[in-house]
């Protein structure tokens, strides 16, 4: 028994003597904790809304109020015909639209019923699904508010879902997933292959040749950017054909956002690797820092609009937050390149980042 | 004919200067985390020389050595190869210098083959371009070309190293303990090739924890705690060993280094194989008085001779005197 | 100290030890006398890291006879493991704790009674003059002073053998005879070493000498019969001619 004890006693010693497995033990529950704390929730608020207004009169412009009184709310644009719709949800600025039949009080007023349409961003739908039970909940507040007087009322709301009729999730998570496993990949193995080449001391024969370092880290990269784009076309097949999921827009503009999605999650893998130098470190620090913000901060499943505002600070800065968008913009809304520019430039501006840092990092001595 | 070299706006003569030796190294001192790796070394190798740093692990020869081959920056001193700085001109001296690191630092999981081509490749040469230089060492290792270089014996991945490290031709070969942890017969069949590439003109520098070895190399520096003790040709080592060395033999060798060291007037006393290596700083003492004493102390079988030293009498001797 | 009427306290009858198809271990036969220092010597490859961690109960052989101390390998393993003491060259001491931790954690192990331990570590601190080095991390004391306390550390439990697998690698010249200086002394308090080295002047210190070649034991027998045999003056010429012989 004693001897147990001793060995119990020494194990102590060494956890306490390293810094690591502290950070491991004590400060990744911590974030972890936080983290999950603030991004989990089931709750969505200031949601952005557009609302054409086919009848404005004083009826709607009450309904209106309460929409937007209400807190799940938060007015984005208002329409002035039907033709701005389609454009609107284009955009992905516009979660939720509401929209008032001409002559809405006249409706009301003399036939008991009046019609409204809600359209809902289905790439999403859970969300789509929470927002329009909000909305029909705040229309049968407002009639049972008026109902204060006997005659029976009605606001029929058309529930239309968008980019995905049938509210199947799994158009939510085949992008969140490409997004989540290609950065994995991506990332892995690059980060892996240089440490390799540092724990088991080739690299010291390595740095000693005429090898420079960016032909170095090119040449490290260059198998994997081929391997990667055969897993995206792979996974792209099996959620089309498996899983139903469309692709409504450029299957081309698809596969070239893809490559450059799998160039930037590459280059970070090589950032990785030049500043660890063991491979278990660059494992977990791919597995916890990339996996964990990808699944938890990208709004691949919790809406980004719900964080807390340094979360969603922090989401500006993940760039499978943008790859995300932009597979959803091409396969569920078929949108065209104008729509995803500016995120295109975003991957390609972390791209280089990563590249130029790993350059600069890249140590051409030992020590 | 005159070159202008942009980088440095040094002006070189084409042919080079005369004295320009292949390895010089002057003050260079390198710390790790407070402990002196190095202290202060200098020394020059001349060209077709074949160099050894004889010392212990953590004399400081690794470290020497990656600076020699640009892997590690010197904190004070400067080191030329081929009249080229370690420091500024490392891209330069990296295309013309061999090199084999301490532990065996070639691709396991690719072939004997399949490594040479890569270091062949890596520096725009092809094995055929030069095969003629490492003939006599890869023809030892041809038969098991395919196989993985993980899979190699001690002895073998030696020799693969060396011709990874002598595929571009290089000018100087730089070889981190290429013998340690090998058997005997390959490491002396290791040093048979070293000489070979010497005649050449190829300029080496070899270090190594095995004091015999040192008798194998023009000229020596015994290497301990970063410094350098001494440093001329093993028979100069040899002959300028201080003291009066006898080599004592007995039945049991344990009592007889303890009845050795009895002796006020003994300086050291060492183990040395089955016999026993004292030295005398006075010139008096002799056989005859050495063996009464023994002989008195109840020892049998005694073999008692004046000795020459060896490296490793000269390497504690000079250890001892620091 | 070799004593060929001494009790054994290694017997191994035709050990053999197979690794899938080769053959590590070819059919080895050999005793260990108490007292004794037992060189085991060979080349890289030739098996004799495999007859070691068989014999300190770390591998099971594929066949054969083997007793420790004593004590059968199949069925008193953990007797054999409590009766010696190892120590290698790769590891022997934890980094990341103190010199009289490392004592006081091994010396735990074997289970020796706390009052015992603080005796011996007291010993065995000064004899290093090491008592100012007590709680340096071993990761800040120089090479040759963590062989030295390595070895006091494998003895510390008076075990009946040591197995040193090449303790002296790397070490300057001075203090590797100091180490030897401390084998004799335990050989001299009755304690067996069983060693391998590379370094050939070594191999003389021993009593008897093994060289292994390809899996199986080519010679055994002391230093000087051994150079007599193969006309050779030093153990290092006598292994040359072995490893020659084995080419032709």
């Amino acid at each position: 028994m004693k001897r147990f004890w001793g060995f119990v006693v020494k194990e102590f010693y060494h956890i306490f003597r390293d810094y690591r497995t502290l950070l491991i033990l004590f400060g990744m529950p911590a974030v972890q904790m936080l983290l999950f704390g603030y991004v989990i929730t089931n709750e969505i608020k200031d949601a952005q809304i557009a609302i054409l207004d086919l009848s404005k009169d004083e009826v709607t412009r009450r309904i209106s109020e309460k929409v937007l009184s209400s807190g799940y709310f938060i007015l984005e644009k208002n329409l002035t015909s039907f033709d701005e719709v389609d454009q609107v949800f284009r955009e992905g600025n516009v979660k939720l639209a509401l929209i008032f039949e001409p002559e809405f009080a006249k409706n009301l007023d003399k036939a008991g019923k009046a019609k409204v349409q809600i359209i809902g961003d289905a790439s999403d739908p859970n969300t789509a699904n929470i927002l329009v039970n909000y909305l029909q909940g705040i229309l049968s507040n407002y009639l049972i508010s008026l109902n204060a007087e006997k005659i029976p009322m009605q606001i029929t709301p058309e529930v239309r879902m968008l980019y995905n009729a049938e509210m199947k999730g799994v158009y939510m998570f085949v992008p969140g997933l490409m997004a989540m496993l290609l950065m994995l990949i991506s990332a892995l193995m690059t980060s892996l292959s240089i440490t390799r080449e540092k724990e088991l001391g080739t690299m010291e024969l390595l740095l000693v040749s005429p090898l420079k370092p960016l032909q170095i880290i090119i040449g490290k990269v260059s198998p994997y950017v081929f391997l990667a784009f055969v897993d995206a076309c792979i996974i792209i097949i099996l959620g089309n054909t498996v899983f139903g999921v469309p692709i409504v827009g450029s299957v081309v503009l698809l596969l070239f956002e893809s490559l450059l999605y799998i160039c930037m999650a590459l280059s970070l893998g090589i950032l990785i690797s030049t500043i660890t130098s063991s491979q278990q470190i660059a494992m977990m620090v791919s597995l916890v820092a990339l996996m964990l913000p990808t699944i938890l901060l990208s709004g691949f499943i919790f809406p980004v609009e719900n964080m807390p505002w340094i979360l969603q600070w922090l989401c500006h800065i993940m760039p499978p937050k943008y790859f995300i968008t932009i597979i959803k913009s091409i396969m569920l809304k078929g949108n065209g390149f104008e729509y995803i520019a500016f995120e295109t430039a975003v991957l390609v501006g972390f791209t280089l980042l990563f590249i130029l840092l790993s350059v600069k990092k890249f140590k051409v001595r030992l020590a | 004919m005159l070159n202008i070299d942009q980088h440095s706006r040094n002006i070189y003569f084409a042919i080079p200067p005369l004295k320009m030796n292949p390895i010089s190294v002057e003050h260079i001192s390198k710390k790790f985390a407070g402990v002196n790796a190095l202290d202060d070394i200098s020394f020059r190798v001349d060209k077709g020389e074949l160099f050894g740093f004889i010392g212990p692990d953590g004399a400081g020869k690794t470290t020497l050595f990656r600076i020699l081959t640009t892997l590690i920056i010197p904190d004070t001193g400067k080191a030329l190869i081929n009249g080229l700085d370690v420091v500024k001109d490392y891209k330069k001296i990296r295309q013309d210098i061999g090199y084999m690191p301490g532990r065996f630092s070639l691709y396991s999981d690719l072939s004997v083959e399949e490594n040479l081509n890569f270091y062949a490749t890596v520096f725009g040469t092809s094995i055929a371009e030069n095969y003629e230089l490492i003939k006599d060492i890869y023809i030892q290792i041809e038969p098991f070309k395919k196989r993985k270089a993980g899979k190699l014996s001690g002895g073998m991945k030696q020799k693969l190293a060396l011709s990874c490290a002598l595929i571009h031709k290089p000018s100087v070969l730089i070889l981190d303990e290429p013998t340690t942890g090998v058997d005997a017969v390959s490491r002396l069949e290791f040093w048979e090739m070293l000489k070979r590439l010497k005649h050449i003109g190829i300029t080496i520098i070899v270090s190594t924890p095995y004091m015999d070895e040192a008798s194998l190399c023009d000229r020596v520096a015994l290497i301990q705690d970063g410094k350098i003790m001494t440093m001329r040709s093993p028979a100069e080592i040899i002959k300028t060993y201080p003291w009066k060395l006898f080599s004592v033999k007995s039945d049991d060798i344990f009592r007889l280094l303890n009845d050795l060291r009895q002796i006020s007037q003994a300086y050291t006393v060492f183990a040395f194989g089955q016999s026993a290596h004292v030295s005398f700083k006075e010139d008096q003492e002799n056989e005859e008085s050495l063996f009464e004493y023994l002989k008195t102390k109840g020892h049998s079988g005694l073999k008692i001779s004046q000795a020459t030293a060896t490296i490793e009498d000269c390497f504690m001797e000079l250890m001892m005197k620091s | 100290m070799y004593n060929p009427d001494a009790e054994n306290v290694i017997v191994v009858s035709d050990l053999v030890k197979k690794f899938g198809s080769f053959v590590a271990n070819d059919h080895l036969s050999f005793e260990v006398k108490k007292g004794e220092i037992f060189g085991f010597l060979g080349a890289n490859g030739a098996g004799k890291t495999t007859t070691i961690r068989i014999l300190c109960g770390l591998s099971y052989p594929t066949s054969g006879k083997l007793k420790v101390g004593g004590f059968d390998i199949y069925k008193e393993r953990e007797k054999i493991k409590k009766n010696i003491g190892y120590m290698s060259q790769k590891f022997s001491l934890y980094d990341d704790l103190t010199v009289y931790e490392n004592i006081r954690f091994y010396a735990g192990i074997y289970g020796l009674r706390k009052k015992v331990i603080e005796e011996r570590a007291s010993d065995l601190m000064k004899k290093l003059d090491m008592k100012d080095a007590r709680d340096k991390l071993i990761h800040d004391i120089p090479l040759g002073w963590k062989q030295k306390l390595a070895f006091s550390v494998a003895i510390i439990h008076n075990p009946k053998i040591v197995f040193l697998d090449e303790p002296t690698g790397g070490v300057d010249p001075v203090t590797r005879r100091q180490f030897w200086d401390m084998i004799f002394e335990a050989s001299r308090n009755g304690i067996t070493v069983f060693v391998t080295t590379h370094y050939m002047d070594e191999a003389e210190y021993c009593d008897r000498v093994s060289i292994m070649v390809d899996g199986k034991i080519s010679a055994l027998d002391t230093p000087e019969n051994l150079k007599n045999n193969y006309g050779a003056g030093s153990m290092n010429d006598v292994f040359l001619k072995l490893a020659r012989a084995k080419v032709n």
